[in-house]
């Protein structure tokens, strides 16, 4: 069977009709026990006391803040390349999942920030990369918004989430690029001397997948309304014309 | 609930915002979808009848 069937909408409707409530149960589950093991059972780090347990929020949000515009971007390739309307109706739908995850990674950030810098905000590369990708998908989400015919929303979006990936390239990989500012090097590394302790690797690991999870079975379910959405708005111009 | 020490407000914030704002998206991503469902529904049904 090859990927390409997903392409069609009915194929996608039957497929993630069956998906979604296992989507959503096991992010619920992957959330809850990330959750609950970090906040409840988890030790003060000796540096940054209890504030280290707004890591299950903010790490797993920040990376799928960039994420979802990957996601958005492979998407966006696909319908400039083949011009299949589910991949542009689904970077649509992940564009608001994404602001959120952009966010609550800021807010947690600025929340973090405030006791372990003294500041909840500094013009670092890294924060501000993330800021303009916070503005990139507010502008993404008013060109769809502000465009009426469909095809040319989502041409002129693919093009945005293409100039947008630099911030979101930007905003992972600032502290390489730049070497300085206040935040810190990346929680998750293949470097074990780099890593963060195992007493909050393994919670942290299940919040991340729950977040995925969650960005999936959001990204399915929004994209169905966009398919149904679609359809009415064809169903409404048949109607006017007849 | 465990001891917070000094920064009990900044965790509690931290968790009160970010839950509240991934409640709000699954809030309102299922209220949209079920009024375009809803929707959709009545313009085929439209269709149908003629």
């Amino acid at each position: 069977m090859s990927f390409w069937e997903y392409a069609n909408p009915r194929k996608f409707m039957a497929v993630s009709d069956k998906a979604l409530p296992w989507l959503f149960t096991s992010a619920g589950l992957a959330l809850a026990i990330g959750l609950i093991w970090g906040f409840f059972f988890t030790p003060d780090d000796f540096r940054q006391g209890s504030t280290v347990k707004i890591i299950y929020l903010h790490v797993p949000s920040a990376m799928m803040a960039i994420n979802t515009w990957a996601m958005m971007l492979v998407a966006s390739l696909i319908w400039i390349v083949r011009r299949h309307h589910v991949s542009a109706l689904a970077a649509r739908a992940a564009a608001p999942v994404g602001v959120t995850f952009t966010i609550i990674a800021l807010a947690t950030g600025a929340i973090w920030g405030q006791p372990m810098w003294g500041t909840w905000w500094a013009w670092d590369p890294r924060l501000t990369a993330f800021l303009i990708l916070f503005l990139f998908y507010l502008g993404y989400i008013a060109l769809w918004q502000a465009i009426e015919d469909p095809d040319t929303a989502a041409d002129l979006t693919s093009v945005l989430c293409l100039v947008g990936t630099v911030f979101a390239v930007i905003s992972r990989y600032a502290l390489i690029f730049w070497n300085q500012g206040l935040h810190q090097g990346a929680s998750l590394s293949l470097d074990k001397e780099e890593n963060i302790s195992d007493v909050f690797y393994f919670p942290l690991l299940f919040a991340i997948a729950g977040f995925v999870l969650l960005f999936i079975a959001l990204v399915f379910y929004r994209t169905r309304t966009e398919i149904r959405l679609r359809r009415l708005h064809a169903i409404g111009l048949k109607e006017r014309m007849t | 609930m465990p001891d917070l020490g000094q920064y009990a407000v900044e965790v509690l914030s931290a968790y009160a915002v970010s839950l509240g704002s991934l409640v709000a998206l699954i809030g309102f991503s299922i209220w949209r979808g079920k009024r375009v469902k809803r929707a959709l529904e009545d313009a085929e049904a439209r269709i149908r009848n003629g």
